[in-house]
Order: C-alpha cells, then sequence, then structure tokens
C-alpha cells in the first residue's frame, strides 16, 4: 500500500500543471510545466517501489528531452504567442468528446476491475532492472540501441543544412565590390579621427567633415547618433583656423560615393 | 491506498495529452502532448508493475523511455527542418495534402 | 502417281496465286497459262484414274498423307487427302468440264479487260474445289468448302461495277455462310462424339454413336448442303447469282461447286445410314427443291435464271437420290456426273446465245435462233434431251433410276418421294421445252441492234464436246451396272429394292409425261406466238416469276426480326450493359468526390479521426469481451 499523501502530492504536481497544455499561451511556459509533470511522475515511481525508473525519468525527461524541448523553442522564437482561435470547423468539440470520452470510458474501464495488489513488491533497483534487461529482454535491448544510432543519425541528416550556393571567397568578395564601382576598403571605424572614443559618433575626414558611414546603421535608425560639431568646435580651438574652412569639393565626392552601397557593405 | 489510483490518473493525464494534441496549433506543443500521454503510459506501466509485483513492467517502462526518446530526436529535427522551409510550426500550415 | 495428287491441287492453286501477283505483264498469256493449268490437272486426273481401275475393287481408296495440320493434345489431325472412286468422279468432271470451260472462257472472255484475273479466279476455285472432294478430314473438306465459297463470290462479283452484281455476290456470300455454319455445328458434334474430324474416325466411330447425335449432325450437314447446293431453304442465291459470267454459271453455278452439297451427303453415308430420320428430312428437302425449281424454272424469261432453276431442281434429284440412302447414292452421283455435262453444255450454249444477241437474256427477244446458230442449236438440243430424260440421252438412264429408287420403300415414303420426282420429270419437259422453243424456234422477236451469229471454235468445240457427252455419257456409264460397280467401294452394296410400282410402268410414265410437257411448250411456245411482253398470269406464275417471293420470305422471317433484335440488343447494350459499366464508374467517381472532402490536409483534423477511430474500436473491443 502505498501513502495516500503521495499520491494526492503527485496528483497536484501532474494534472494542473499538465491542464497548461491546452490553455497556456507560450510554448516555454508549457515546456516548464511540464517539465514539472515528469518531476512529479518520478516522484510517483519512487514511490511505487520503482527508484531506477524514477532516477531515469528525471534524467532523460527533465534533464534531456524537456531541455531539448526548450531548446528547438529558442531556435524557432521563445516568443512566439500562438493564437488560441480554433480554424479547423468543429475541431475543438470532436477533440473535447473524443479526449474526454476517452478519459471516461479509461476510468470506468479501471474502476470496473479490481487488481489483488501484491503483497510482496520487487523494488525495481538498479540491479534488478538489469538482471531483467540483459537476460529476458536482452534482444529487445540491442534492438532499442540500434534504433537510437538510427534516431541520431536521422536526426543529423534532417537538420543538416546544404550548401545551396557557392562560398565565397574574400578575394571575390572585394573583386565584385570594385567591379560595382564601391568603396574598395573598408569603411572607417566609427570615431576614428575623433577625440571621442564612442560608437554613436561618425568619424571625421581628413578635412574634419563627418563620415555617416562610419556610424552603425542600427544607431541611425534609433537616431542614437550624435553629429561631430561639438567636437569639432574643440577642434578648431585647438587646431586654429586652417582646418575650418576646407576645401569643399573632396570630402563631398568621398561622401557622396561611399553611401550608395552602404547597405551592402554593412551586409558583408 | 491502493496503486491503482494512479493508473487513474495515467488516465486523466492520457486524455488531456490527446486534447492538446488535437487542439494545439503548435507543432511543439502537440508534440509535447504526444510526450505527455507515453509518459501516462508508462504510469499505467509501472502501477501495474507494483500491484503484480513484477518488475517487467518497469522494464517495458524503459524501453518506452528509450523509445520515446529517439522519437523526440528525429521529431523535433523534423520541426526544426519544417520551420527552416516555411518558417513556421504550424500544424495547419502544411495542408499539402488536401483532396 | 496417285501419290502425287496433290499436285491436283497445287498446280491450279499456283497458277492462280502466279496470275494474281503478276500483274498486267500477264495479260497476253494468263489466260492460256490458266488453261494449261486446269488441263493439267485433268491429265494428272486421268493418269490416276486409270491406275485406280487397274486396282482390285476393294483397294480402290488411297489416303495420301500431307503434312501433320493440327497436332493438339488429342486432336491430333493430319492434312491428307483420300482418292477413291467417289473423289476421283468428281476430280475427273471438275477438271474435264473445267478445262473444257476455261478453253471457252478464252474466247467468252476475250473483249475484257481483266481476263487475267478471271482465270486466276477459275484455277482458284478448281483448286479449291479438287481441295474439297479430295479432302480425309471434315476440316480440310471445309478449307475447300470455303476456298470455292470465296471463288464463287470473287466470280460472282466479276463485274463489280455494276451494284446489283456486286450484292449479288455478297448475297450468295452471305447465304453460304448459313450453311457452313451448319458444317461447322456438325464438325463440332463429330468433334464432340468421335473425337477427330478425319473420315476414317468419324466414319468408323458411327456404329458406337446413338441415332440422336447422327441424326443431329446429319441435319447439321443437310443445313451446310442446303447452302451451298441452293436446296430450300437456302436456295433464294442461286438465281442472282447468274450475275457472274456464263462460263462461272455453267462451271460453278451448274457442274460443280453447287453440287458439293450432294458430294458431302454421299461422302457422310456412313452417317446418314445410321440416321434414318435425318435421310428422310433429306430426301423431303430435294422432293420440295426439286418441285419448287421446276415451277420457278417454268415462269423465268431470263435464259440464264430459267437454267438456275433447273439446276435447283436438277440438285434437287441428285438430293432426293441421297436421301434415299444406299440404294440412292450412286445414282445421285451418276446424275449428278451427266448433269455436269449437259448442264454445263446447256449455259455454255445459253452464253453463245447472249453472245450472239448482245449479251442479252430475255428469251422472249429471242426465237428462231436456229438458222444462226446451227452449232449451238444441235448442242444445245442434246442437252434439251439429255436433261428431259429421253432415251438414249444420258439423263434418262440417271434420272430414270432416281424416279425407281424414290418408289422404293413402304409406307407413304414412296408415293410421296417418288410421285414427286415423276411430276417433276414432267415440268421439268415443260420447262426446258418451253426453254428451248422460245430461243430457237416460232418466230424472230429480236430488237433491232442484234445481228445473232455463230460463236467462235473456241467456244463451239467445248460445247460440241458437252454434247457429245450429254448424249453418251448415261449409256457408257449405265451398260452394265459400270458406274455403280465403281462406286461400291464408297457408297455400299445396295441391296436391290423392288419399286411399289413396276419399273416397266415408271418408264412408260416418265415418258409419257415428258412428251405431255414438250407437246404443252410446243404448243405454247413453238407454233403459237410468244409475246413480247410477258402476259398477265395466275397467281402462282407471278409467284413463280418472282422466285416464289423467296427475298420477301426471308426479309419478313428473318431479316426483319433480325434488324429489331439487333436494335433491341443495341439499346440493352447501351442501357443495361454500358449504362452498368458507365453507372459504376460514375458512382465510384462520386463517391471519390465525396470523400476527397473528408481529406482536408489538416494533420489535426486527421488525428481526431484517428483518435475517434480508436476510441470507438476500443470500446467495441471492451465492451464486447466484457
Amino acid at each position: 500500500m502505498i501513502n495516500p499523501f503521495l499520491f494526492w502530492a503527485v496528483a497536484l504536481l501532474t494534472v494542473p500543471p499538465a491542464l497548461s497544455l491546452l490553455f497556456a499561451k507560450k510554448a516555454v511556459h508549457i515546456a516548464m510545466s511540464i517539465v514539472l509533470v515528469m518531476v512529479g511522475l518520478a516522484t510517483a515511481y519512487v514511490g511505487l517501489d520503482a527508484p531506477f525508473l524514477g532516477v531515469v525519468q528525471i534524467v532523460v525527461y527533465t534533464g534531456a528531452v524537456m531541455m531539448l524541448f526548450v531548446f528547438v523553442l529558442m531556435l524557432v522564437g521563445v516568443d512566439q504567442r500562438e493564437d488560441l482561435t480554433e480554424t479547423i470547423k468543429g475541431q475543438r468539440w470532436i477533440a473535447l468528446f473524443a479526449a474526454g470520452g476517452l478519459g471516461i470510458f479509461l476510468i470506468s474501464i479501471v474502476a470496473r476491475v479490481t487488481l489483488p495488489v501484491s503483497s510482496s513488491p520487487v523494488t525495481g533497483d538498479p540491479d534488478v532492472i538489469a538482471g531483467v534487461l540483459f537476460s529476458k529482454y536482452v534482444l529487445v535491448m540491442e534492438v532499442l540501441g540500434a534504433l537510437l544510432i538510427t534516431a541520431a543519425i536521422g536526426a543529423l541528416v534532417m537538420t543538416h543544412m546544404p550548401q545551396l550556393r557557392p562560398r565565397h571567397t574574400q578575394k571575390e568578395i572585394s573583386a565584385s565590390r570594385v567591379k560595382v564601382g564601391a568603396d574598395p576598403v573598408n569603411r572607417p571605424m566609427p570615431g576614428y579621427y575623433a577625440r571621442h572614443n564612442a560608437l554613436d559618433i561618425p568619424a571625421l575626414d581628413p578635412q574634419g567633415n563627418p563620415i555617416p558611414d562610419s556610424v552603425s546603421r542600427v544607431l541611425e535608425v534609433r537616431d542614437q547618433t550624435q553629429d561631430g560639431s561639438e567636437f569639432r568646435a574643440q577642434l578648431e580651438d585647438a587646431a586654429g583656423p586652417s582646418l575650418a574652412s576646407p576645401p569643399a569639393s573632396a570630402p563631398d565626392s568621398a561622401v557622396d560615393t561611399s553611401k550608395p552601397d552602404s547597405s551592402e557593405g554593412k551586409g558583408e | 491506498m491502493d496503486p491503482i489510483s494512479f493508473v487513474y490518473l495515467a488516465a486523466i493525464l492520457f486524455a488531456i495529452g490527446s486534447a492538446a494534441v488535437l487542439t494545439r496549433r503548435n507543432a511543439i506543443v502537440a508534440f509535447m502532448g504526444v510526450e505527455l500521454m507515453l509518459n501516462a503510459a508508462n504510469l499505467a506501466l509501472v502501477s501495474f508493475s507494483r500491484i503484480h509485483g513484477e518488475v517487467d513492467g518497469q522494464v517495458m517502462a524503459f524501453f518506452v523511455m528509450v523509445v520515446a526518446a529517439a522519437e523526440v530526436v528525429v521529431g523535433l529535427a523534423i520541426i526544426i527542418a519544417v520551420f527552416r522551409t516555411r518558417q513556421s510550426i504550424s500544424l495547419d500550415e502544411p495542408a499539402e495534402l488536401r483532396g | 502417281m496417285l501419290d502425287l495428287s496433290w499436285l491436283l491441287i497445287a498446280v491450279p492453286l499456283a497458277s492462280a496465286f502466279v496470275l494474281l501477283l503478276a500483274g498486267k505483264r500477264a495479260n497476253s498469256w494468263g489466260h492460256w497459262m490458266g488453261v494449261a493449268a486446269s488441263a493439267s490437272a485433268f491429265l494428272v486426273g486421268l493418269i490416276a484414274f486409270l491406275q485406280m481401275i487397274s486396282r482390285p475393287a476393294d483397294d480402290r481408296a488411297i489416303n495420301v498423307h500431307l503434312f501433320e495440320w493440327i497436332p493438339g493434345g488429342e486432336m491430333h489431325l493430319d492434312a491428307g487427302l483420300l482418292v477413291d472412286p467417289l473423289s476421283l468422279t468428281f476430280v475427273l468432271l471438275i477438271t474435264f468440264v473445267g478445262t473444257l470451260i476455261h478453253i471457252y472462257s478464252v474466247a467468252y472472255m476475250e473483249d475484257d479487260a481483266n481476263r487475267r484475273i478471271f482465270f486466276a479466279y477459275l484455277n482458284l476455285f478448281v483448286a479449291a474445289m479438287l481441295l474439297l472432294v479430295l479432302a480425309d478430314s471434315f476440316l480440310l473438306l471445309f478449307v475447300g468448302w470455303e476456298g470455292v465459297g470465296l471463288a464463287s463470290y470473287l466470280l460472282i462479283g466479276f463485274w463489280n461495277f455494276k451494284p446489283e452484281y456486286a450484292t449479288a455476290a455478297k448475297k450468295a456470300f452471305v447465304v453460304n455462310r448459313i450453311g457452313d455454319i451448319g458444317l461447322i455445328i456438325a464438325m463440332g458434334l463429330m468433334f464432340a462424339a468421335f473425337g477427330n474430324l478425319d473420315f476414317d474416325t468419324v466414319f468408323g466411330g458411327v456404329s458406337g454413336a446413338s441415332e440422336a447425335t447422327l441424326t443431329a449432325i446429319g441435319l447439321m450437314l443437310l443445313l451446310a448442303a442446303t447452302g451451298k447446293s441452293a436446296q430450300f431453304p437456302l436456295q433464294s442465291w442461286l438465281g442472282d447469282a447468274m450475275a457472274g459470267p456464263t462460263p462461272v454459271s455453267a462451271l460453278i453455278h451448274a457442274a460443280t461447286m453447287v453440287t458439293a452439297g450432294v458430294y458431302l451427303i454421299v461422302r457422310s453415308a456412313a452417317i446418314f445410314n445410321g440416321a434414318p430420320d435425318a435421310r428422310v428430312v433429306v430426301a423431303a428437302v430435294g422432293a420440295f427443291t426439286l418441285i419448287l425449281g421446276a415451277v420457278i424454272g417454268m415462269a423465268k424469261d431470263d435464259i440464264k435464271k430459267a437454267l438456275a432453276a433447273s439446276t435447283m431442281s436438277q440438285i434437287g434429284y441428285m438430293m432426293l437420290a441421297a436421301g434415299l440412302g444406299p440404294i440412292g447414292y450412286a445414282f445421285a452421283i451418276f446424275h449428278l456426273v451427266t448433269h455436269g455435262f449437259f448442264k454445263a453444255g446447256m449455259f455454255l450454249g445459253a452464253g453463245s446465245v447472249m453472245h450472239g444477241m448482245n449479251d442479252r437474256v430475255n428469251m422472249r427477244r429471242f426465237g428462231a435462233l436456229r438458222a444462226a446458230m446451227v452449232v449451238t442449236w444441235v448442242t444445245f438440243g442434246a442437252g434439251w434431251l439429255a436433261i428431259m430424260g429421253i432415251p438414249p440421252f444420258s439423263g434418262f438412264f440417271s434420272k430414270d433410276k432416281i424416279i425407281e429408287a424414290a418408289f422404293v420403300g413402304e409406307g407413304w415414303q414412296p408415293w410421296v418421294f417418288g410421285l414427286a420426282a415423276l411430276i417433276g420429270a414432267g415440268l421439268t419437259a415443260f420447262y426446258m421445252s418451253r426453254l428451248f422453243f422460245m430461243t430457237f424456234h416460232g418466230k424472230a422477236r429480236w430488237e433491232d441492234d442484234q445481228h445473232p451469229h455463230e460463236s467462235k471454235l473456241m467456244m463451239t468445240v467445248p460445247m460440241i464436246i458437252l454434247a457429245v457427252g450429254s448424249a453418251f455419257l448415261g449409256l457408257i456409264l449405265a451398260s452394265g451396272d459400270r458406274f455403280v460397280d465403281w462406286l461400291e467401294p464408297v457408297t455400299g452394296h445396295a441391296e436391290h429394292g423392288e419399286p411399289v410400282i413396276a419399273p416397266m410402268v415408271l418408264i412408260i410414265a416418265t415418258l409419257v409425261l415428258v412428251a405431255i410437257g414438250i407437246f404443252v411448250a410446243w404448243r405454247k411456245y413453238g407454233v403459237a406466238d410468244v409475246p413480247i411482253e410477258a402476259p398477265a398470269a395466275s397467281l402462282i406464275t407471278i409467284a413463280a416469276r418472282n422466285d416464289m417471293f423467296q427475298d420477301s420470305v426471308n426479309r419478313a422471317v428473318f431479316q426483319r426480326p433480325g434488324q429489331h433484335l439487333t436494335r433491341t440488343l443495341v439499346y440493352a447494350d447501351a442501357a443495361v450493359v454500358d449504362g452498368a459499366a458507365n453507372g459504376t464508374a460514375a458512382g465510384i467517381a462520386k463517391t471519390g468526390e465525396v470523400t476527397r472532402k473528408m481529406q482536408t490536409g489538416q494533420v489535426r483534423g486527421y488525428a481526431a479521426t484517428m483518435l475517434v477511430g480508436l476510441v470507438i474500436l476500443v470500446i467495441i473491443v471492451v465492451q464486447g469481451g466484457l
């Protein structure tokens, strides 16, 4: 006989989290709930004289399977919210009746039978399990090993991404860049000529004009850049007026040529 | 308390899992429903093992776990492959089998 | 030489192939090749005959094995020839008369552009007819049987640019097919009853077969014979078959092919000996046809059609004789041979007359041709006297024996058959005299463009030879029962039966009837004027002029119901058979349309279906098990 407290604890630990499968919106929440269910089941196994299986349950399900689920969830996007409105007509009713009917039917069957509980339970210790596993069920064991290997290779094959386009070498990339007339060299780092070390400040060309491409586009979009005007004033103070009026043509052209392919350059 | 109580619990969990498979559109969630059903079966196996005083039920549950592990590996690989091609893991998306 | 009798068939067949394949370059010599092929066949036949008569009477049946034909398990049939007195008689008749007609045709068909093809067909016919009479199994006989049917079709429709001639050919072909079905069924019955189709097996197994089987086979053989020999009820094609060139009418539709039915009956004597009922039917068919043909012959104004009706009537005599059993078989063949001579001679005479009269055939526009065509008149006269049975012409010996044999027997049969034969003789005398007088005597009723003249030597010589045969063949063959003894190994020994009327009385009665026939015909067509247009006449004459409305009867009894039947079947086929097939297809398509909707492509829908099914299944199993 088992402790009723154990049973109710397990029931409370498994059924409410399991219901999250039906009602929770976020997949990560569901996954964590199922982890709870698995732990609850492991508890139940231990209580049912199957300590080895309880440990395996923890290791395999909570440790491996559910973590794999969470990992995959992260791959496909953790914050995917699911719309719970049903799209297939009548599916929800069918699900309700089929699943509910199945549950009720199973319970009614179990209620109708009376099984004499063995008075001398065998505790499923690892040595006991191993004895059965490697004698009576050794062939099944071998087959399952083969199955696991097959599954592993299958998963590798399934997730392997084939190379669809030829890989570009750096030489090819620069050659293509010259071909379209873009800037052949790397763009300057932000703040390269500035006395300021921040990423949000464009570099200055030799004439002292700011180079917008030197700043990350993300910052530009977020409107978090700063122009170099205040630093320029400091620069003028230090170096004298010769820098204040640069020849207009050269920096303009430099800025203009770098602009059209800026996005391409960043993409690389 | 009679270990048969755990069989009731297994039946309830199994029904919940099957309902999840039928109603959830997210493939990963549906997959978790499958896992829940497998675990419910495991619970029933272990309970019967306890009731009969034999260890065979536990071995069966162990086998189920192994098979489930293999199934999870392959199933998740499939989900990833589908996600790569469709940018979606909705079960309603691949309706190419429509007659 | 007997082992080489396959040459009889091979030579004309080869000649036919050469003529058909050689094309126009054979135009100059093709007809002579045809004559040579026929003549060489006659020579082979003659040598075989001479060898045959040097053998003892009981050793006159030689089987010539040709090749293994159908080596099929239980049915192992070899192609072989049976050379015996009966087949040799036919060989000599076919090749001799055939050769004469070939020679005649050289002149008769001179102006025809397709004379080469005509000779090819004639040779084909000779080959097929010889195969028919020489075959040692019913199946090989059937090959020849169909071969002569084909040749007959081709030759009747030789001038097929005239639609009615082509129709006549088609009619002959179709009617003959009905008879052929009889032969096929007969062969099927034989195969079922005896296990094989060669003469030895079949005739050897007759004693072990039931009379019902033999009667069925006999009746089916009779059906075949009526088709080929233009006997009631399949007689309708013969009159139209006169569409063919006159030599064809002489050879195929008077002397040889149409007698194949008689040959079939006599060859199957063993079967008919075991089936008296079938024999009575044969005799009845013969007796009826001989009267029918004679009545039709009395009313026809077309010289060829009158002769065709006469042919029908004379073959009726042969059938009657064949139906009388062993006492008649030999006389049937005897009459067949003499008839082959005199009827061929008369047809050639008719051809000669047509040649001189611009191919006209209406006897009402003939008359007084005696002076213009003396040779034709004399030779035709010989045939005329022969067919009427005036002693000592050949018809007397053959026909008188048949009349005498018809009166042998008990009960009603001798009286019915005998009186039919006797009256037929009188009718024959009347219609042949009518034909003769209308053509050669009386006043000239020619049309303006007709200038009768005697035909060429090449036409008259065969006529003269046939006339000599008509005159003396009967006497030669009948003296000392030579012909009957010659055929005895095949037809069996006939117990001499006493006719119910004394033979002498019968001969006198026949001659008196013949004399009355001639006298009436002379009064009506020799002395009196013959109206150019056929006068209004009694109902029976009108019926006879229209071939007893045979075509109308056939149309009403067979064609119309047949058409209705086929229409009904077509409708039934469309409605029931096609309907069932199409309905099934449509139903399946509809089911597919409906069930297709179930395939939503929604995986969760499938999962729901699976789960529902599982629940139902578990409920069934558990509730059923509990």
